[in-house]
C-alpha cells in the first residue's frame, strides 16, 4: 500500500494529481491519501480529508512507501517507523505555501537513507517505482524515536536546575497585576505576533 | 544517542511541574521525541488536538485552539485558553516546540515566574521561525536545531530531535 499525506492545513493538488495518475497505471497497488481540504476528485485514490492520530499511525504502519509534502511531522513519523518517504516540497510561487521553507527542509532531509526528494510530478512517479523495488532494504530499519542525547540532557538539566526550583511565595504584586491586566486585554499578548506580519 | 540515562533523576527531593506545549503535526511529534528528558518530573501537556491524549496517557493533556499570525481572533482565544491552563497547572518549567501557541505559553509562563525554554522546529533550516524570534525576547533559553541558524540568530544549539 502507498500512503500519501499533504497535512491537513493547505491543499496540495499537484502532488495528489500526480499520484492519481500513477495509481491509474498501477491499479494493483492501493493508494490511500490524507488530502486536507480539497475540491478536486481523485478517481484512483482512497481519500480521507483528515485522519486522527490512530488512523494516521495505522496508515503509516501498513504503507510500503509514503508520499508526502515536506512536513516535519510526516518525515519524523516515517523515519520512526522505518518507512521510505518520498517528499515533494510545496512551492510558494505555485501558491502551495506561504514561503519556500519546505524546499529547505527537504534539501536537508535528503541526506537520510529513507528519504527521496523530488521536484516535479514525473520524477515523483519514477521515485515511487524505485522505492517499491527496494522496500526490503535493511538500510531502512526503524530508527530511534527520541531526540539526540545532548538535547535531552540540556532539557533535563534545565528542568532540574536550581533556578527552576519551586518557590513558595505567591505571584507577587507586580506579576499579579500584569497577569490580570493581560487577562483583561489578551490582545496585548497577541500583538507582537500580529505586528510581525507587517515587518 | 544511547548515552542518555534518565535514571539519574530526580536529583533533588523537590518536584518539578513541567508544562510541555506544542501545536499539532510536526511540532507535537518533535515534543514527543523529548519525552525521556521529562522523566521524574510531573509532566502536563498542552496541544491543539484532543486526539493526542491517548499518545501520552496517563499524563494530563489540555487543549487550546490552534492559531497562527494570520488568524488574529484565534490568537486571542489561544491566549485566553493558555492562560487558564497556566493557572490550573502552575508549572515551574514551560517547554515548547512551537509554534504560535508555544510562544504565547512562554509569555504567560514568564508572568507567573516559570522558567521557559523554546525549541525551534527542525524544519527551520535557514532561519528561526517567527515564534522563535519572538520567544528570544521572552524565554530563558531558545534553541535552534541547526548550528548555522543558532550562530546567525543568537539562539543556542544543543543537538536536534533527530
Amino acid at each position: 500500500m502507498i500512503f500519501a499525506t499533504v497535512g491537513t492545513q493547505l491543499p496540495f493538488d499537484r502532488l495528489l494529481l500526480a499520484l492519481d495518475t500513477w495509481a491509474a497505471m498501477h491499479s494493483d497497488v492501493p493508494v490511500l491519501a490524507q488530502t486536507g481540504q480539497t475540491n478536486t476528485l481523485y478517481a484512483n485514490l482512497t481519500v480521507v480529508a483528515k485522519m486522527d492520530a490512530a488512523q494516521f499511525a495505522d496508515a503509516v504502519a501498513q504503507a510500503k512507501v509514503i508520499v508526502a509534502h515536506a512536513g516535519m511531522g510526516t518525515i519524523l513519523t516515517a523515519i520512526e517507523a522505518g518507512k521510505q518517504v518520498i517528499l515533494l516540497p510545496r512551492r510558494a510561487d505555485l501558491g502551495e505555501h506561504r514561503n519556500d521553507h519546505q524546499r529547505d527542509t527537504a534539501m536537508e532531509m535528503a541526506a537520510l537513507p529513507n528519504v527521496t526528494v523530488v521536484e516535479d510530478s514525473s520524477s515523483l512517479c519514477e521515485a515511487i517505482g524505485a522505492a517499491l523495488a527496494r522496500s526490503n532494504d535493511p538500510l531502512l530499519a526503524a530508527r530511534s524515536t527520541v531526540a539526540s542525547a545532548s538535547l535531552l540532557e540540556t532539557i533535563q538539566d534545565f528542568i532540574w536546575s536550581e533556578a527552576s526550583q519551586p518557590h513558595r511565595k505567591s505571584l507577587g504584586k507586580t506579576r499579579r497585576a500584569r497577569l490580570s491586566s493581560l487577562l483583561r486585554n489578551p490582545l496585548r499578548t497577541a500583538l507582537p505576533l500580529t505586528q510581525s506580519l507587517r515587518t | 544517542m544511547s548515552s542518555f540515562t534518565p535514571a539519574n533523576t530526580p536529583r533533588t527531593k523537590t518536584t518539578r511541574r513541567v508544562l510541555a506545549v506544542a501545536s499539532g503535526g510536526g511540532h507535537w511529534v518533535q515534543l514527543l521525541r523529548l519525552r525521556p528528558a521529562f522523566a521524574g518530573a510531573e509532566i502536563h501537556y498542552a496541544t491543539v488536538d484532543a486526539g493526542a491524549r491517548s499518545t501520552v496517557a496517563p499524563a494530563p493533556v489540555y487543549v487550546y485552539p490552534d492559531a497562527n499570525k494570520d488568524t488574529k481572533l484565534r490568537l486571542i482565544a489561544s491566549t485566553l485558553a493558555l492562560a487558564v491552563i497556566m493557572l490550573r497547572v502552575r508549572p515551574h518549567v514551560v517547554i515548547s516546540t512551537g509554534a504560535a501557541g508555544g510562544y504565547l505559553a512562554i509569555r504567560l509562563a514568564r508572568l507567573m515566574g516559570a522558567r521557559t525554554v523554546f525549541i525551534d522546529s527542525i524544519a527551520n533550516t535557514r532561519q528561526l521561525s517567527v515564534s522563535g524570534r519572538l520567544a528570544q525576547k521572552a524565554a530563558d533559553l531558545v534553541l535552534s536545531q541547526w548550528p548555522t541558524v543558532a550562530a546567525a540568530s543568537g539562539a543556542q544549539y544543543r543537538g536536534a530531535v533527530l
